[in-house]
């Protein structure tokens, strides 16, 4: 068994964050990740982060974008907390030497992006999140943070109380993927997830094949309810043949989306009639797919991004990252021809419920980064505003997690008996119902019902036997079901029918399809005899999770019955204030979800955020 | 076992059920006469395609596989497989295919699929690529995927990286300056010309491409190789980091196993996904030690 104060899963930008915060707080602190840091996902982001560093701009004007952008369901405490700590966090982050672009005074960059009434997006290139993501490596290796390369968590070691809030945490079990052996990590002081989305319930997404929502699963299993999981950004820009993204940067810097009949739809159909190509996210998207459902998208799949006329020299200054890719993944020069893109999923603004500080109801368990929400995102993220977030939340999590007073938190997290249940959907299943894999006696990890340190050894013991078993089980299975077909049956469920828009009756089939993954997953077998580097045990282990979270993300869209940023629903298709300021939690209940509503805290600090209609 | 006649269900896109279908309805009659045109030319275009088209182009995979505890794969081998090409099909996509449908053991390291995770560095047809950007069709048949050379394999196209990342860590690889500019929110500015200076040698990802195909680090261990002199490179040149950061840095990479053990054969340059120039920095490294020493003289 190994010990620590703080454990960090997951090593992408939140995770390594919340690493050097723990650590400069005084603990002592690892990281376990099934990658190494650098390989992380985080690396991928491409266009920036939202801070309000200039004069003209401060930190109310990005709050109150951030309010709007979430559609009205974003915490107000979570936004402006995100708004006021961004400016310093990014400022350290320059500090730490991350190269961002410069202006001729040497002072770095910021461009406008989607939904932002100031060009407050500080950037690197367009590889921003590439940058990010060394950086943070570089200061890990600085402080000697001792990181587990390529340990999978396999499960969290959380004590079994009746009510989830009476829970403690005391770490995780993991399985070392280059040995295969099993080992318990002890966490004295708390257990951060940082462990990222679960872009790979998708089948068109931008998002890494490593993107499982492990953490999520693990959480919601563990009695953390999820939050908004039917909030999923669809990107408007991805590449059609692989899903890669094409930075919002492109658009920030003036590119211009076209259809099939050369029209500029964004104005000339008047989806975005001030802001046209910069509206925010989920309209853009909406209005691609429109375009291309009414007959003029390109090839009937895809329209135009032209970047032609910034000229060569502003494009490779800041957007030189976008030519390699179209190149490399579409064979087009964007120099001399305009990009085909798409709507492709790319972040979920739902998971895992924490506080302002990170933490869950769970003692000892915090969540940051895009596995958590707090929720500064609400129905719709704003470009530039995933960064921020992880290093806002990751280094508030590490704070607390090791000990540093952060103040009374303001967002309640849990199940109490004040919320609202849900009462009314009719389901066409019963959630969860098939449960997945046959459940030993050992797997419900039981305590003395102290919950106390002193039993977080015993606990964690019993965690790692059960996961021992269940490795011998799926690797003794003769033969049977292979991980791939369940994940590729999955994908395809979700990206018809949870996709941009959405209905009662395909949503009420995708849930049914999810069911059947859950049966299938009866009977999945790992082929690969080896212990030595088993991938295959690894994806198996993956791909349950990403059928818990898909089943969460498709119940929460089938109950919310309205139209709110991402989320479209044909049957309501208005935002319903009345009925739907209230974020829809998504609790575990032994494996029986249960649904409950808490309403959206709207109060800021010094004002309340009023409702608008959001246009752009 | 999976045969070849698996094939991944068609992509979501032409059976959207979910989509459009309130716009289509109330769509107006020049609309929906250009749909229904469209409609037609498509389904005629896959006829067409379905009939003239003999048989699908199989893309011939030859596949190092090597397993220390499965007795069949302790003597490494080639596998050889045959997967349907499909137009921008890459090598990675290759092997996700070879793994999915006919052997789930098949086991290599991949991540992001667009050439910024940097864990899907293979030696194919005798040279060091990313398997993501790699495409198939740029090839010659048979397609010979290898585990980088100069690495001990773990199994099949995983290779050890501890020593590669050994020899990053031993450069310092972070920003030393500690004198920091106060006052609130005050910026560490840094020229555009600086900033243009260390761009290049900020993009690497960390395959370990460049190292795997150097004679010099395939000979003697402990030289740093092209990605760790690169990476001190990064610092050694950013106008942030003072004088002294600076000597100290050079005397790092000057060591016996330093820069001077390149012989400038541009292996590493040219197999670099990320366009690195490598030599041009060991080189202009080595420019930088001399200065310094004779400065000391």
């Amino acid at each position: 068994m190994y010990e620590h104060d703080v454990i960090v899963v997951g090593a992408g930008g939140a995770g390594l964050r919340a690493a050097i915060a723990a650590h400069e707080a005084g603990a002592d602190v690892a990281m376990v990740t099934k990658l190494h840091p650098v390989r992380s996902h985080t690396g991928a982001a491409e266009g920036g982060i939202n801070a309000a560093l200039r004069e003209g701009d401060d930190w109310e004007l990005h709050a109150y974008d951030t309010m709007k952008g979430s559609d009205y369901l974003g915490d107000a405490p979570a936004i402006e907390t995100l708004a006021k700590d961004a400016p310093e966090d990014t400022i350290t982050l320059e500090h730490w030497g991350m190269p961002f672009s410069r202006e001729d005074d040497g002072t770095v960059s910021q461009r406008p992006f989607g939904g932002l009434s100031f060009p407050r997006t500080t950037y690197a290139g367009a590889e921003t999140g590439h940058h990010l993501l060394h950086v943070l490596y570089e200061q890990v290796v600085k402080r000697g943070i001792q990181v587990y390369n390529e340990w999978f968590v396999m499960n969290l070691a959380v004590t079994d109380e009746p009510d989830p809030n009476d829970r403690t945490c005391h770490g995780v079990v993991a399985y070392d993927v280059q040995s295969g052996t099993v080992e318990g990590f002890k966490a004295n002081n708390g257990v951060i997830i940082a462990t990222g989305g679960p872009g790979q319930a998708f089948d068109h997404t931008t998002n890494a094949v490593s993107c499982t929502g492990d953490g999520q699963a693990m959480a919601y299993r563990a009695g953390v309810p999820l939050e908004d999981m039917e909030f999923v950004q669809f990107h408007p820009t991805t590449l059609p043949s692989t899903g890669v993204l094409i930075s919002e940067g492109v658009r920030g810097e003036g590119g211009i989306l076209y259809n099939e009949d050369g029209e500029r739809f964004m104005f000339e159909h008047g989806y975005a009639n001030n802001d046209g190509e910069l509206a925010s996210r989920d309209v853009v998207s909406r209005a691609e797919l429109t375009e291309v459902n009414e007959g003029r998208g390109v090839n009937d799949e895809y329209v135009h991004l032209d970047m032609r006329h910034l000229g060569s020299e502003r494009i490779l200054d800041r957007l030189e990252n976008i030519l390699h890719l179209a190149e490399d993944f579409e064979g087009v020069d964007g120099l001399v021809e305009p990009m085909p893109v798409k709507p492709g999923q790319h972040y979920e603004m739902g998971g895992i419920e924490t506080d302002e500080n990170g933490k869950t109801c769970v003692d000892g368990l915090y969540a940051a980064g895009e596995c958590a929400c707090v929720s500064v995102h609400g129905a719709n993220r704003l470009g530039g505003n995933a960064l921020p977030e992880l290093v806002v939340f990751g280094k508030r999590a590490g704070y607390h997690a090791a000990g540093k007073d952060l103040g009374e938190a303001e967002i309640e997290t849990g199940y109490s008996t004040d919320v609202e249940d849900e009462t009314e959907t009719e389901l066409p299943i019963t959630p969860g119902e098939a449960g997945i894999e046959p459940v030993s006696t050992s797997e419900s990890v039981a305590t003395d019902g102290s919950g106390q340190v002193a039993g977080g050894d015993a606990l964690l013991e019993q965690a790692v036997g059960a996961e021992r078993e269940r490795v011998e089980r799926l690797m003794e299975k003769e033969s049977g079901t292979k991980h791939a077909d369940i994940r590729s049956k999955l994908q395809n469920a979700m990206t018809r029918d949870v996709n941009v828009f959405r209905e009662e009756e395909g949503l009420k089939r995708a849930l049914k399809e999810i069911q059947e993954c859950r049966e299938l997953y009866q009977d999945v077998s790992v082929e690969d005899p080896s212990r030595t580097f088993n991938t295959d045990l690894q994806m198996t282990y993956e791909t349950r999770n990403l059928i818990d979270v898909a089943e969460t993300i498709t119940l929460g869209a089938l109950v919310r019955n309205e139209f709110r940023g991402a989320h479209w629903r044909l049957e309501n298709q208005i935002r319903d204030d009345e009925n739907w300021l209230k974020h829809t939690l998504i609790s575990w209940n032994g494996g029986k979800p249960s649904i409950w509503y808490r309403p959206v805290i709207l109060e800021g600090e010094d004002k309340t955020y009023e409702p608008k209609v959001r246009s752009y | 076992m999976s045969t070849q006649q698996q094939q991944p269900e068609e992509p979501e896109t032409q059976e959207s059920p979910v989509e459009g279908e309130p716009e289509t309805e109330s769509a107006p009659e020049p609309q929906q006469r250009r749909l229904e045109r469209k409609r037609l030319g498509q389904a005629q275009r896959e006829q067409a395609e379905a009939e003239t088209e003999p048989e699908e182009t199989k893309i011939h995979l030859k596949v190092f596989r090597y397993d220390p505890e499965v007795e069949a794969k302790q003597e490494p081998r080639f596998d050889d497989y045959y997967v349907p090409y499909e137009r921008g099909m890459t090598v990675l996509d290759a092997l996700i295919y070879a793994r999915d449908e006919f052997d789930s053991s098949l086991t290599f390291r991949h991540s992001c699929r667009q050439a910024i995770c940097g864990s899907d560095a293979f030696f194919v047809n005798g040279s060091q690529h990313l398997g993501c950007k790699t495409q198939l069709s740029e090839l010659e048949q048979p397609v010979r995927i290898e585990p980088l050379p100069h690495q001990e394999v773990i199994k099949d196209l995983v290779v050890d990286m501890e020593h590669f990342y050994d020899q990053m860590h031993s450069v310092e690889p972070y920003m030393k300056q500690e004198d920091l500019p106060d006052g609130d929110l005050e910026e560490f500015r840094q020229s555009r010309e600086n900033r243009e200076k260390i761009k290049m040698s900020t993009r690497c990802i960390w395959c370990g491409a460049c190292m795997s195909s150097c004679n010099i680090a395939a000979g003697d261990n402990q030289y740093l190789g092209p990605a760790a002199i690169n990476k001190a490179y990064r610092f050694a040149m950013d106008e942030r980091e003072d004088e002294e950061i600076k000597e100290h840095r050079l005397r790092i990479i000057e060591q016996e196993h330093g820069v001077w053990r390149c012989q400038t054969q541009f292996s590493c340059t040219e197999v670099c996904p990320k366009d690195i120039p490598l030599t041009e920095h060991i080189q202009e490294l080595k420019r930088e030690a001399v200065k310094k020493n004779l400065k000391f003289w």
